[in-house]
């Protein structure tokens, strides 16, 4: 069992302090396995992620729970927020927030800034039709601020 | 229901097959086929291919399973004894015995081994089969484990025999090629080009013999040298004999049929043997006194056979064959046609050839100037497809033939359309794929690109040698429909690059957002996103700092991304003069952040491995220390390569540090289509390599020549001259309007080469727009420019200087955290990225 961790001071998080395990993967199976697709019905915990001011319009932005990574999408020409995995299962990079947003044929997607892949931010599906998925999670705003929905 | 065996299941007994499958007839015969070796049919035109894969399926004709489906029974691994002509019955190795309506021999090939004392000996093979292969493999390997250096000869320096060099080197081992003759691929190539060839083998590591007879293998149990003469000894290890083919015909002189005097079993127009019978087809027929070692007259012969058989009897083998071949030898283009050699009575020849960059093109006109015969292309076989099919249809040439093999930067072009080609012409000799076949799959098939036309046709599944000519065929019959795609920049924008260029500039939009309003639709992606940037850039000079979230990632953080999600700095040193101090600076910077550190390409130091939070302190030292951006991640200009020119060099003419210098320091942070290199060598020994550049200066007698639309690359390219003996002030004024003139005009992520290539009238014409000033324009762009440069600000400074901005520098929205996904691992006393197990 490796060090366990306390983490202090982050802005914008719920007081409460949690634990969490430095991320050591061994496989790429691990890893992928952190992320499954949540659907607003399943969320048992919507977790405040910030205000809606600290996430830049028209692009994406990172934020951390527990110990993954997720991306999180202000997109203000559609009124839309999306989330999902900040890492791009293409070369299992951690970038996919750094992509930039827009649309193909009106599906809402990111392409990841290392190879241009193309994923839905809807449904996660690569829209290049490649065998490529990423899990993609509900986001709700509350008195201006945003919640990220997780099964835990 | 007839029955046909066919025995030999090489390439075109396959092709046999499956023309026969093809036909209307094909249900009232029973085909069965016997192969020799283990698998069925494979492509042995691409066996050298089986190196760089080993994967003997990716050679396949069609998987065994194809033969089942069309209830063809394969039977592999069993040899074909004999025939008995009389009760039409054939005999196996296996005893196995069936009858036969129609026999079809392809029995093909095999390598001729001449008799040379001691050929026998361990270490000696020949290049045929997989298994001729997987055993030479095998071979190899032992011989480098026992010494890292060991060479292998090649007997024969044909065109199978280069191939077999090439597979030698992939091997590992000292490639030697012998040849008999005094030249290389003595069927294909006159004296020059085979010495053209010689030389671009030699530089990239092949040892060339010729004039050497084997008198005999030298070596105990297995080969240690060859010897050609007294004294004269060739030390290898291994010997590869490609010395020729012989005919497998000892089926035929067994059950008698007539055979020609030195070998293969006669046939007539009709591929029938003396015996009507059996068919003799590929490399085993004896056609015209001739057996024809290519694959492509194979085929044809199959197609024959298989007419001849259903009962087609009009469709027979041409009296002459076309033996033009074009291929690939280790990365060397070599193709010949028509005539490679034609004795001086019959016409004139025109020859190219240049030494240096290993070319050599020869083309054959007819005493009255008017037709093509033949020729030779050695380096660069692009030409070919053209060439071939001016040759084949008998087309008119250009009054001035030259034109045909001319380098298009120098007065020549390239011929016409495709489209002007008759329908006839066969543009896939393997497959026999007319240009009427491909345009009617489109126009009359539904096919709309490439791949359609390959899954309808066939075209380019055999060699693969004429895919750019169905490309261009493809392309321009779209374009003949109206069909072809209009060049617009994305989904979002029904404008090219240079339209919308025209339009955020005189309409004044103030950013990207009211220009997809104003003249898009949608919400954008990341194709449109930087190209507005970019244009944003080039009108008004802005920085990525302004906009940053329509910008790449690279322009947005202001570093490349690295493959761990990680960012390199490069700060700018122009001309890559830099000072001891400066040096010391990077050196602490990069101590201090734990940084790998390299030397670039374009003299200058890469520093990897930061995170993005990191980037404004690393940043924030440089630009204490005087660095500034050296926009390393944009598409803009990078450097100004010099070499140290008349201030320390002993030959140097011109001082081109200082000048190299200045011109990096006018054009920094200018944004273009793509990005811009440059280069200033102080004579024509040319070490900045200035003509591999976008643009280069070379000092001359009396100023600099200037040349430009240049690159390395995936596709290198020579700047090509613009203009002579300039002074320094003519020189910034001419780049001034050539960069101006490249920004307003060029496509998205257009390099300046392929630009100038698409441009009508091509370096002519940019030299009237650039130096006479043809359209007028010439003051505009220095202008332009001038006001891009005056308003020219290091983005980092601007960066470090705004709370704002650097709020973009922080991995987690909510969390002070880095990420702790990024992990690295020791390297050579620096780090890299650790890869994901």
């Amino acid at each position: 069992m490796a060090t366990i961790q306390v983490l202090q001071g982050f802005i914008s998080l719920p007081k409460e302090t949690y634990f969490f395990q430095p991320l050591k993967f061994k496989t790429v199976q691990e890893i992928l396995e952190k992320y499954k697709s949540v659907s607003e019905e399943n969320v048992n915990q919507w977790f405040k992620v910030g205000k809606t001011e600290d996430f830049p319009e028209n692009t994406g932005a990172c934020i951390k729970y527990k110990t993954k990574q997720i991306a999180v999408y202000n997109f203000v020409r559609t009124g839309k927020w999306y989330a999902t995995q900040n890492l791009c299962p293409h070369k299992m990079e951690m970038v996919l927030s750094l992509g930039m947003i827009g649309d193909k044929d009106g599906i809402p997607k990111v392409a990841c800034p290392l190879h241009k892949k193309n994923f839905s931010l809807e449904d996660g599906t690569n829209l290049a039709g490649e065998d490529l998925k990423i899990a993609t999670y509900p986001v709700k705003i509350t008195d201006g601020n945003v919640y990220i929905g997780f099964l835990e | 229901m007839k029955k046909i065996i066919v025995v030999g299941n090489g390439m075109v007994g396959y092709k046999f097959c499956e023309k026969l499958v093809a036909s209307s007839e094909s249900k009232n015969f029973k085909i069965t086929v016997f192969g020799e070796e283990p698998r069925p049919a494979y492509d042995r035109v691409h066996l050298s291919a089986f190196f760089e894969n080993q994967d003997a399926k990716a050679l396949e004709m069609a998987p065994a399973a194809w033969y089942k489906e069309n209830n063809i029974d394969l039977i592999v691994d069993e040899k074909v004894d004999n025939i008995f002509r009389t009760t039409k019955t054939i005999i196996t190795a296996k005893s196995r015995q069936l009858t036969y309506d129609y026999l079809v021999l392809a029995t093909g090939s095999s390598a001729f081994v001449p008799p040379i004392k001691g050929v026998e000996k361990e270490g000696v093979f020949v290049y045929r089969t997989i298994e001729d292969l997987e055993g030479m493999l095998g071979y190899a390997a032992k011989l480098k484990a026992k010494n890292p250096h060991a060479r292998a000869a090649v007997l024969g320096g044909g065109l199978l025999g280069l191939e077999a060099g090439k597979a030698v080197m992939d091997m590992g081992l000292e490639p030697h090629i012998v040849e008999f003759a005094p030249k290389l691929m003595p069927r294909q190539l006159d004296a020059r080009s085979s010495k053209v060839l010689q030389l671009k083998l030699e530089s990239i590591g092949l040892n060339i013999h010729l004039n050497k007879a084997t008198q005999q293998i030298l070596g105990e149990e297995a080969i240690v040298g060859m010897e050609f003469g007294e004294e004269d000894v060739l030390d290898v290890e291994m010997l590869v004999v490609s010395a020729g083919i012989r005919p497998r015909d000892e089926l035929g002189v067994n059950c008698g049929l007539t055979m020609g005097a030195r070998g293969g079993i006669v046939v007539n127009n009709k591929m029938q043997t003396s015996d009507e019978h059996i068919f003799a087809i590929g490399e085993v027929a004896l056609y015209n006194e001739m057996i024809y070692g290519l694959v492509a007259p194979g085929y044809d012969m199959a197609g024959v056979a298989v007419n001849q058989i259903i009962s087609k009897v009009a469709c027979q083998m041409p009296d002459e064959i076309d033996m033009s071949t074009k291929l690939k030898l280790i990365g060397v283009d070599v193709a010949s046609f028509g005539e490679p050699f034609m004795p001086a009575s019959k016409g004139h020849s025109i020859i190219f050839e240049n030494k240096t960059q290993h070319l050599y093109k020869r083309i054959n006109i007819s005493l009255d100037g008017k037709s093509l015969l033949g020729g030779i292309l050695v380096g660069d076989a692009s030409d070919y497809n053209m060439l071939h099919q001016v040759y084949l249809n008998g087309m008119k040439i250009p009054e001035d033939p030259s034109q045909l093999i001319l380098p298009a930067s120098e007065g020549g072009s390239s011929f016409g359309s495709v489209l002007d080609l008759p329908d006839t012409a066969q543009v896939c000799s393997c497959e026999s794929i007319s240009k009427g076949d491909i345009c009617s799959s489109i126009t009359e098939g539904g096919c709309n690109n490439l791949g359609d036309v390959i899954d309808k046709t066939k075209a380019t599944t055999g060699c693969g040698g004429c895919k750019p000519m169905v490309t261009d065929l493809i392309n321009e019959t779209l374009k003949s429909l109206g069909k072809e795609v209009k060049e617009t920049i994305c989904e979002h924008f029904d404008y090219n690059r240079q339209a919308l260029y025209d339009l955020v500039k005189v309409s004044q939009v103030s950013d990207y957002e009211e220009v997809l309003n104003t003249f898009g639709k949608g919400h954008g992606c990341e194709i449109c996103k930087p190209l507005v940037a970019s244009i944003f850039a080039t009108v008004t000079m802005e920085t990525p700092n302004r906009q940053p979230t329509i910008q790449d990632t690279n322009d947005r953080f202001l570093a490349n991304i690295q493959r761990n999600g990680t960012y390199s700095v490069v700060p700018r040193v122009a001309a890559g003069e830099i000072t001891p101090d400066q040096l010391i600076v990077i050196g602490e910077v990069a101590k201090k952040y734990d940084l790998y550190t390299k030397i670039t390409g374009g003299q200058r130091i890469d520093l990897f491995g930061a995170q993005v939070h990191e980037l404004p302190m690393i940043w924030k030292e440089l630009i204490a220390a005087g660095f500034e951006s050296g926009h390393a991640y944009g598409k803009s200009l990078r450097t100004v390569k010099s070499c140290v020119g008349a201030t320390w060099c002993r030959y140097g003419m011109h001082e081109s540090v200082t000048f190299a210098i200045d011109i990096e320091n006018r054009y920094r942070g200018l944004r273009s289509p793509h990005k811009l290199k440059g280069g200033v060598s102080g004579c024509i020994r040319e070490c900045a390599e200035a003509r591999g550049k976008d643009f280069g200066l070379i000092a001359v007698e009396g100023g600099w020549n200037l040349y430009v639309c240049g690159n390395g690359g995936a596709t290198p390219k020579h700047a090509v001259l613009l203009a002579e003996q300039l002074d320094d002030e003519t020189v910034v004024k001419y780049l001034d309007r050539f960069l101006m003139f490249y920004i307003r005009t060029a496509g998205p992520l257009v390099r300046t080469a392929p630009w100038l290539d698409k441009l009508d009238g091509g370096i002519a014409y940019l030299k009237q727009v650039v130096v006479e000033d043809s359209l007028g324009i010439a003051q505009d762009l220095e202008i332009e420019m001038q006001g891009l440069v005056n308003r020219y600000e290091c983005e980092w400074k601007q960066a470090i200087e705004s709370e704002e901005v650097m709020k973009r520098f922080k991995h987690f929205v909510n969390s002070d955290d880095t990420d702790d996904t990024i992990e690295f691992v020791p390297m050579r006393d620096q780090k890299k990225p650790k890869a994901w197990v």
